[in-house]
């Protein structure tokens, strides 16, 4: 468990956070450019020293202003990968990967370059590898230095959006197969859901709200932070069946049950599934004869209205699902909290980007 | 015409000699002095770096005589050296190599400093992530990476160090055998009569140094960058 609280001022720039992270899973730090994410976890790394406050790892105290801690990085025992990938440009990848190597390392070296599929670079330049083998290499580098925790500040950012999806499941494969406690910065919504369990939202340097993905994501008031465009209800699911003439995965959650688009998955497999606000439409009636595969009748438990056209409409139908709909409709339905209605979601509409598998 | 008299090998040898001293003792001072000016901001910044670069601009001749006047047998700090250690500086070979040394020293440490600056800092901070200290940090990332720069800052001040003349007939005279280098050498057998093929050997010898040590260094340079 890592627990903070810290406050810091830099010049104009103030950063003030208080929060527990649980240990053996991903804990995503979300937030704009400039929220200060890079900031705090350059703190917990021991790179960045904060103006006052404390930073406990596992019991460890890395930094205590008023006991005047502050563990040198070096002794932190904390892995970082860095945006960049930050390889050394004189050495080879192998040597990149035994530089922290510790002798007593839990992880071997067969083992890492194994899970990161890092054999065929072993013998290259960094200049020559790709933006994602730099990043597999810069993980592999931080996880053989036999770190307690590991800090990512947005290893996907600096990859082409094609070459993400080759990354996501080896960063899965550390919290799947490793249990590493890892703190990931990201300001992608997608690479959160999927990864993350806990979440940690910073908005222009003040801690907006930690807790579960599934319970932050759901809430109306952080939408203007969690992303209006994609913001939605996330929903922690599990596979059914799958009807492969259709290619339709049936998932049960709370509400009952939900027919995705998508790729043949095993019965049993978790997932959670993001179902955009805009992709959910509201009807007063049963509807019939219709094309949509999934509805779902719920209640109204809260509308947010904002100053555009659209308001957001957050349903209780077993489990929280959240609907974009217009002002219009809204007062021709007579929406309000209370009525009862039937949602619909597109079988297609559900991004399969977000099925996280464990 | 091309033989080379007893007292003009001992001229090259003595060159050699002095320069390769100067260049040995500045490099690590002259590391340490471009960390200073790249690195650390502090109050008196300007000044040191005015300070450094003063043999650039300042004359030679100057700078002998300053040098004479601090490191002479009466000087506080020769006075020091000789009372302490025993050691005489002035007017020996030893003094010419600080004279040379303390002449190309900001040509080191412009060379140095410029391959600091292009050290990327958060370098430095990924390797303390992996549990570097700071000295395993400068062994194992600064060092390699301004190595480059050391190399060349060491052939230019090697080859400033084999062209010293003003500062070092001022501090250490033009004594044969002891403080005599090669340009001093010149300029003896250009004033004497008859000196003129015994100038000319030594200037075509000069020249080929000076063109051997940058050779050198386009090699070692050149290797440097392909090793790993």
């Amino acid at each position: 468990m890592l627990q903070l609280n810290i406050h810091h001022r830099a010049g104009a720039f103030m950063l003030d956070a208080e929060f527990e992270t649980p240990s053996g899973s991903i804990t995503a730090i979300f937030g704009q450019s400039g929220a200060g994410k890079t900031t705090l976890i350059n703190m917990i790394a021991g790179l960045t020293k904060p103006s006052q406050g404390h930073i406990i790892s596992d019991g460890h105290t890395l930094f205590h202003s008023e006991k005047s801690i502050d563990i040198r990085p070096e002794r932190r025992r904390i892995g970082y990968v860095f945006q960049e990938g930050r390889l050394f440009p004189h050495m080879n990848v192998r040597r990149n990967l035994l530089y922290g190597h510790r002798k007593n390392s839990v992880l071997h070296f067969g083992q890492i370059s194994t899970l990161l599929d890092l054999e065929p670079l072993l013998e290259r330049r960094p200049a020559t590898l790709s933006g994602g083998e730099r990043q597999r290499v810069a993980i592999g580098r931080a996880l053989l230095s036999n770190p307690n925790l590991l800090l990512m500040d947005e290893p996907l950012a600096s990859i082409d959006v094609q070459r993400r999806a080759e990354i996501l499941p080896f960063i899965e494969r550390l919290r799947d197969e490793l249990k590493m406690t890892i703190i990931y910065v990201s300001h992608a919504v997608e690479e959160v859901i999927r990864l993350a369990d806990t979440m940690v939202i910073l908005s222009a340097g003040k801690l907006a709200a930690v807790g579960g993905v599934e319970e932050l994501m759901s809430r109306l008031d952080l939408f203007p932070l969690t992303g209006r465009f994609e913001a939605g209800a996330v929903l922690a699911a599990t596979c059914q069946g799958y009807d492969p003439e259709y290619g339709l995965a049936e998932l049960s959650f709370a509400g009952g049950t939900l027919r995705v688009a998508g790729p043949e998955m095993d019965i049993g497999t978790q997932v959670r599934v993001h179902i955009r606000a805009r992709d959910v439409s509201l009807m007063l009636g049963r509807p019939e004869m219709t094309s949509v595969l999934n509805i779902f009748e719920g209640t109204v438990l809260e509308i947010a209205e904002t100053s555009s056209p659209q308001v957001d409409v957050r349903l209780d139908i077993g489990s929280p699902l959240i609907a974009r709909i217009t002002k219009k409709s809204m007062h021709d339905l007579n929406i309000r909290a209370g009525v009862k209605l039937y949602a619909l979601v597109k079988a297609i509409a559900i991004d399969r980007r977000s099925l996280k598998g464990s | 015409m091309w033989a080379l008299s007893a007292t003009e090998a001992e001229a090259i040898g003595l060159s050699l000699k002095v320069a390769l001293w100067a260049v040995l003792v500045s490099v690590p001072l002259g590391i340490f002095a471009a960390w200073v000016l790249a690195r650390r901001r502090f109050y008196g910044h300007a000044l040191l770096n005015a300070i450094i670069h003063l043999p650039l601009v300042l004359p030679p001749v100057v700078l002998g005589y300053l040098l004479l006047v601090l490191l002479g047998r009466q000087g506080p700090l020769g006075a020091f050296l000789f009372d302490s250690f025993g050691v005489t500086v002035a007017f020996t070979w030893k003094g010419a190599a600080i004279a040379s040394g303390v002449m190309a020293f900001p040509l080191l440490v412009r060379a140095i400093r410029l391959s600091y600056e292009n050290v990327d800092e958060r370098l430095e901070a990924a390797a303390r992530t992996l549990g570097a200290g700071r000295i395993k940090v400068f062994r194992t990332i600064t060092l390699p990476l301004i190595a480059p720069g050391i190399l060349a800052g060491s052939i230019l001040a090697f080859a400033r160090s084999l062209g010293e003349f003003g500062a070092t007939i001022t501090f250490v005279s033009n004594i044969p055998g002891e403080t005599r280098t090669l340009p001093l050498a010149i300029f003896s057998e250009v004033q004497s009569p008859g000196g003129e093929d015994a100038a000319i050997r030594l200037v075509v010898i000069s020249a080929a140094i000076a063109l051997a040590a940058l050779i050198a260094s386009e090699y070692l340079a050149r290797r440097f960058s392909r090793k790993g």
